[in-house]
């Protein structure tokens, strides 16, 4: 990434006090370039939704602002895409998961057959081909989450937010969720802005990562990950790299957290 | 327990009401109980169908005409006070005030004002079933997951699209327990008001057989209206079940889960 480029997602001086409570996020900024897979890290509670609720335009920022491409962002943007860290209280329960996923483009009037392709396209790619007709309660926690994931792909949106996506499903579909997530960024060349709190996961998937503190929420460091475009479960965990970046962000974290406040 | 030996525990007590009826009243030569054969006999004279046409069919027709302006009024009513602060905060109190009124009290002003005319009946029928339906809607705009809620607005799912397919759907369940009870409403007014208030009709028919002392009629009239009530009912919940399948799949899977 060139220092010339304009990154994709820009947040300056971001913080978000809610009424009647001590602020939540102090002054975070922080960039995001164009095809960067950026994970954002921090302790439970330190905020890391709110973030990203200030992040995509749902929620306004009690100060600074965000900037997609240069331009301020106040509201939800239609280049932008998000899957909810309750990805099961996401879907609509009373509709199909062929209408679950068709309803980001029923928002923007795309014609129904072009819905009806694109949708099966996107579940194809997910590895959910031939549900359309079933309900999310019909399905596994693991294939709610892939349907999230395809509702959030189907628009082929430029930067793809995801909270804490795969902290509640076993460990074999979370790894299989986590590769899935990396390909797919690779195939689109997207932004993914994840949000979790496992530094593990953080360190296999990231090309950044930020670490926050809580209390409020302040970025103390980010950090870059220089293991490749091609990574593996098994070869990616192994490597020395990995080891002493995971160390040296649990390290941080620990010492942000037994600091004095 | 199987559908088929469901309905056969559930006929049970109904049957044995009737048997017992047609042994007692068949040589209890009381005049207000005439035996069960005669009261048939008179329904089958009566209502197949020989009024069909000219006392059953406008009565249904009011009734009908009646709960469907007040599903068409009353859910866009409730969905605004549900929806806009101000709005369910102002005429909350007057929705409250209306839950503990009975709507048979509707009926004295509004045959006064309106008279005694078919568009007088769906007039009493509509406003007596558009409160439960408004109230419901009311509350079921509630029961949107706000998770949801925000999903919705980070695909810019516009505001009229959001209402139809997010808080409307989510709410269905509220707000077709407000139309059965809308519908139960609007039968006691529709009946209510031919006893009180009209030329025609199966209450009508009903009343005037009682102050003349016609028991047979009177039971006649009492049956169809029993079993019109009850079938009315049963096709409500019959499509209730279709539209709300969803809700009971998903109450099932959450529970086994
Ligand atoms: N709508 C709200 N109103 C008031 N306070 C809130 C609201 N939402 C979150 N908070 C508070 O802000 C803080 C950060 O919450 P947030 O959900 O952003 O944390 P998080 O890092 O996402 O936590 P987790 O890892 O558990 O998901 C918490 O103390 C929480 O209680
Ligand atoms: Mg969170």
């Amino acid at each position: 990434m060139s220092d010339t480029s304009q990154p994709r997602l820009a947040l300056t001086d971001l913080s978000k006090t809610y009424d009647g409570s001590t602020p939540v996020l102090d002054g975070i900024s922080l960039t995001v370039g164009a095809g960067e897979f950026f994970s954002i890290v921090g302790p439970s509670g330190a905020g890391k939704t709110t973030l990203l609720r200030c992040l995509t335009g749902l929620m306004r920022p009690t100060d600074g602002q965000v900037t997609l491409d240069g331009i301020p962002l106040s509201e939800p943007s239609p280049k932008m895409s998000l899957v909810f860290q309750e990805y099961t209280r996401s879907l609509m329960p009373w509709a199909s998961i062929g209408k679950n996923v068709a309803l980001p483009l029923r928002a923007r009037g795309v014609p129904r057959a072009e819905r009806t392709s694109r949708v099966a396209k996107v579940l194809a790619e997910v590895g959910l081909s031939g549900v359309e007709a079933k309900y999310p309660w019909q399905l596994s926690g693991g294939m709610q989450q892939r349907v999230a994931i395809a509702r959030a792909l189907v628009t082929e949106p430029e930067v793809l937010v995801m909270d804490e996506p795969f902290a509640s499903v076993d460990a074999q579909t979370r790894m299989d969720l986590e590769d899935l997530t990396r390909r797919l960024q690779q195939d689109h060349r997207m932004t993914i802005v994840l949000v979790t709190h496992d530094i593990d996961e953080a360190v296999y998937l990231s090309d950044q990562i930020a670490v926050l503190s809580k209390n409020p929420a302040r970025l103390v460091e980010v950090v870059d990950v220089p293991l490749g475009a091609e990574r593996d479960q098994i070869h990616t965990r192994e490597m020395s790299t990995f080891a002493d970046l995971r160390g040296r962000i649990l390290r941080t974290i620990r010492d942000v957290q037994t600091q004095p406040v | 327990m199987s559908l088929r030996s469901r309905v056969a525990l559930g006929l049970v007590v109904p049957v044995a009401i009737v048997v017992s009826y047609a042994l007692w009243s068949a040589n209890a030569a009381s005049p207000y109980f005439p035996p069960l054969d005669v009261i048939l006999t008179r329904f089958r004279e009566l209502w197949l169908f020989d009024l069909v046409s000219s006392d059953v069919l406008p009565s249904l027709k009011n009734l009908g005409l009646g709960l469907l302006l007040a599903v068409i009024a009353g859910i866009p009513c409730g969905a605004i006070l549900g929806r806009i602060r101000w709005m369910g905060e102002m005429f909350g109190p007057l929705l409250d005030f209306w839950r503990s009124v009975p709507p048979i009290m509707l009926i004295p002003p509004l045959v006064l004002i309106l008279g005694i005319e078919d568009s007088a009946k769906v007039t009493i029928i509509a406003v007596g079933s558009f409160f439960p339906v408004c109230v419901a809607t009311a509350d079921g705009m509630r029961q949107a997951d706000p998770t949801l809620v925000d999903a919705a607005r980070a695909m810019r799912l516009g505001p009229l699209k959001t209402m139809v397919d997010i808080y409307l759907r989510a709410g269905s369940p509220a707000i077709l327990g407000g139309i059965q009870i809308g519908l139960q409403a609007a039968f006691v007014l529709m009946v209510a008001s031919e006893m009180l208030a009209a030329y025609r009709g199966i209450g009508y028919l009903t009343m005037q057989a009682q102050v003349t002392f016609d028991s047979v009629t009177m039971w006649a009239g009492t049956l169809l209206l029993a079993l019109l009530g009850f079938t009315a009912n049963a096709v409500f919940v019959a499509i209730r079940n279709r539209v709300l399948s969803w809700h009971t799949g998903m109450r099932v899977s959450r529970a086994s889960s």
